[in-house]
């Protein structure tokens, strides 16, 4: 059994905003293992950002921790103070934002802001931080390290950038790397470099990393495990695989349909929109826009149903005794594929292939 | 950058002699003349001293014999201040107006960007909601009141420091906090406004998500990027401090040029008017060269820029 790094639990934060207290966590779990990547995947507004800036302590000052604990190396980080979580951000946990275009500081020179962690957290001093800072350019594929290491932010490419970002994330080797949709602002063609890079890293670095990220696709090749986020809770998680090919929630259905393949004739879209988190709905919040929708979606949220021992979905089509419904047929064609993955017939580098 | 340089001092100078011909020709047109205010004098009298001093002659001459003049550095002499070369009436009275002028924009720049920070990193409290009334009195109070008011509280009733003169260190702090008072204000609010928004950038979340303290952040980041636009408003400070020392020097009695100035133009002293005003023209003309290139300094981007222009 993989040594759990980071474990939440029962996580609730509310917003105070003008309208009222917006429930934006609801009741969260979910745990990481060592050398692992969990991606959390969701719709813009499902709270999978807010989630890894509590995890951070990095939440906006209107926002207020309800409930729940984050345990970190048999300590509760939500009880931290700010002094306290100072010491562990940047070295233990670190993480990249979404837009490198506006996550360097444009009047420092980047060997300053790579070394920065390390002159805090290590007490290096500024020549040497600024050696490591150029060991680390290098080692994400930055060109002529020695020379770029006092140019500033503007003179890199947006890719470059963000591989500045990830060299500022990992210079401390972090436990945790938490990567904030860090591929959304890119060019396709520089973010499979970027995914590249971070995977090669994360084996040479031994970091687990949490992915957020609303894009499947990014998922596929990236994760262990996926967690799929849906207004302020999690309606599923479990293996890659298990999500990719064998997805039990129709929230998760719902977003693999809309996922274009080659053969696609038109774009399929989830039909309705995310429910008000300020008067968030009683049962399963995917259930108003839920063609498979019961009576008691609406009344009462499901618990976790068991599919196996690491997948389990929040749906009550998995209770005893629930009407047995037919999904759409691009989930009943991933079926297919599981099926043929767990009798062994197909291989993992086979489902890749086919996903390519 | 070489050539950017020369460029921007050949414009200096076009400047300067733009401001010097318009000045010049302005002046004349101001009712009156120098010698016309001194009754004691006949007709006969003043027409002699206007020959001697060739105000006889056409305005054009006159304008074209100053600027060759100024232009081998003889400003002329005044009409007014015991015939004493402008020259001389400048360089013995600079010394007091330039210690004046630096203190005060020291003490409100430095203490403006101080107080706006506070305001900025503790935004939206009562600590911000102070600076901002602060500032908002700092900067409606006209400087003469608050020097009135300093020399009543200060010197006179608690007698903690001289009343007026210019006489060592001592005489020099309250008019500088009067003349200081309203850059400060401004500053203030100006830094306040860029470092709230500075804050809350992305770079600078990024900095906290290093596990940098406040301070850090706010002295290895946000500082510099907030104090890009301040900049600007230096040379604007420059002119403030120049026009509205005139009056706190006459209220602290300090042997200033700006005392000299007002002087001068009450009495129609056009060598006088003329130096003077040069003077400023070129002290401000300098100003915002050396803001230009402190613009680099602070801001890479633009240094970059510069150096490609």
């Amino acid at each position: 059994m993989a040594e759990r790094i980071l474990d939440v639990q029962n996580l609730k934060i509310d917003f105070h905003t003008y309208a009222g207290e917006v429930k934006a966590i609801r009741d969260v779990s979910f745990h990481l293992d060592r050398g692992e990547t969990l991606a959390i995947v969701g719709e813009s507004g499902s709270g999978k950002s807010v989630t890894t800036k509590s995890l951070m302590g990095l939440l906006a000052n209107n926002a207020k921790v309800k409930g729940g604990r984050v345990m970190f190396h048999g300590d509760d980080i939500l009880q931290y103070s700010e002094k306290k979580m100072q010491t562990i951000r940047g070295k233990d946990i670190a993480m990249i934002f979404q837009d490198p275009m506006t996550s360097l500081d444009p009047t420092m020179k980047i060997g300053r802001q790579i070394a920065e962690p390390l002159m805090k957290h290590k007490h290096v001093d500024k020549k040497k931080a600024l050696e490591q800072a150029v060991e680390m350019l290098r080692l994400v594929g930055i060109v002529n390290p020695e020379e770029r290491v006092n140019d500033y932010p503007h003179q890199f490419s947006g890719g470059q950038r963000q591989r500045i970002v990830i060299a500022i994330a990992l210079i401390c080797y972090p436990e945790i790397l938490i990567a904030d949709e860090p591929t959304t602002a890119l060019d396709v063609t520089i973010q499979a470099q970027i995914l590249d890079l971070m995977k090669e890293l994360q084996q040479k670095i031994e970091t687990s990393i949490i992915f957020i990220t609303h894009d499947l696709g990014v998922v596929a090749g990236m994760a262990d495990r996926v967690a799929v986020m849906y207004a302020g809770e999690i309606l599923e998680y479990g293996t890659v695989d298990e999500i990719f090919y064998n997805p039990q929630h129709p929230y998760t259905w719902g977003l693999l349909n809309s996922m274009p393949t080659l053969d696609s004739k038109h774009l399929e879209s989830i039909p309705g929109t995310p429910p008000d988190l300020l008067d968030p709905p009683k049962g399963d919040p995917f259930a108003p826009r839920n063609p498979y929708a019961m009576k008691i979606d609406t009344e009462k949220k499901a618990p976790f149903f068991k599919v196996s021992e690491t997948h389990y979905a929040s749906t009550w089509l998995l209770a005893p005794g629930a009407p047995k419904v037919t999904p759409p047929a691009e989930i009943q064609r991933r079926q297919k594929i599981y099926a043929k993955l767990k009798s062994g017939e197909l291989s993992r580098t086979d489902v890749a292939n086919l996903a390519e | 950058m070489r050539k950017y340089l020369l460029k921007r001092v050949f414009y200096m100078i076009l400047t300067l002699f733009l401001v010097a011909t318009i000045t010049f020709f302005l002046m004349k047109l101001m009712p009156g003349t120098p010698f016309t205010n001194q009754q004691k004098m006949s007709a006969a009298q003043i027409a002699v001293v206007n020959k001697q001093y060739g105000l006889d002659k056409p305005i054009w001459q006159q304008y074209l014999s100053y600027m060759l003049n100024a232009a081998h550095g003889d400003f002329g002499t005044s009409f007014q201040f015991s015939n004493q070369s402008v020259s001389y009436l400048i360089s013995s009275r600079i010394g007091a107006s330039a210690q004046l002028g630096i203190q005060a924009i020291i003490f409100g720049v430095v203490l403006g960007i101080i107080v706006g920070s506070f305001a900025a990193i503790n935004r939206n409290t009562w600590i911000d909601t102070l600076c901002t009334v602060l500032s908002i009195i700092g900067k409606s109070v006209p400087n003469f009141v608050l020097a009135v008011l300093l020399q009543y509280y200060i010197a006179l009733k608690l007698n903690w420091l001289p009343v007026a003169g210019w006489n060592g260190f001592n005489y020099t702090i309250l008019p500088t906090i009067a003349l200081g008072v309203g850059p400060l204000a401004e500053t203030a609010r100006f830094v306040r406004t860029g470092m709230v928004d500075v804050l809350n950038s992305d770079y600078i979340e990024l900095a906290r998500a290093k596990g940098m303290s406040r301070f850090g952040i706010v002295y290895h980041h946000a500082l510099r990027n907030s104090l890009t636009p301040l900049v600007t408003l230096i040379g604007p400070y420059t002119v403030a401090l120049m026009t509205g020392s005139m009056v706190i020097e006459n209220i602290f009695s300090i042997p200033g040029i700006g005392e000299q100035f007002v002087k001068s133009i009450t009495t129609n002293d056009y060598p006088t008017i003329m130096g003077v005003t040069m003077l400023f023209s070129a002290g401000l003309v300098l100003v915002i060269l050396l803001t230009d290139i402190v613009y680099g300094f602070i801001d890479p981007r633009i240094r970059l820029a510069g150096n490609e222009g």
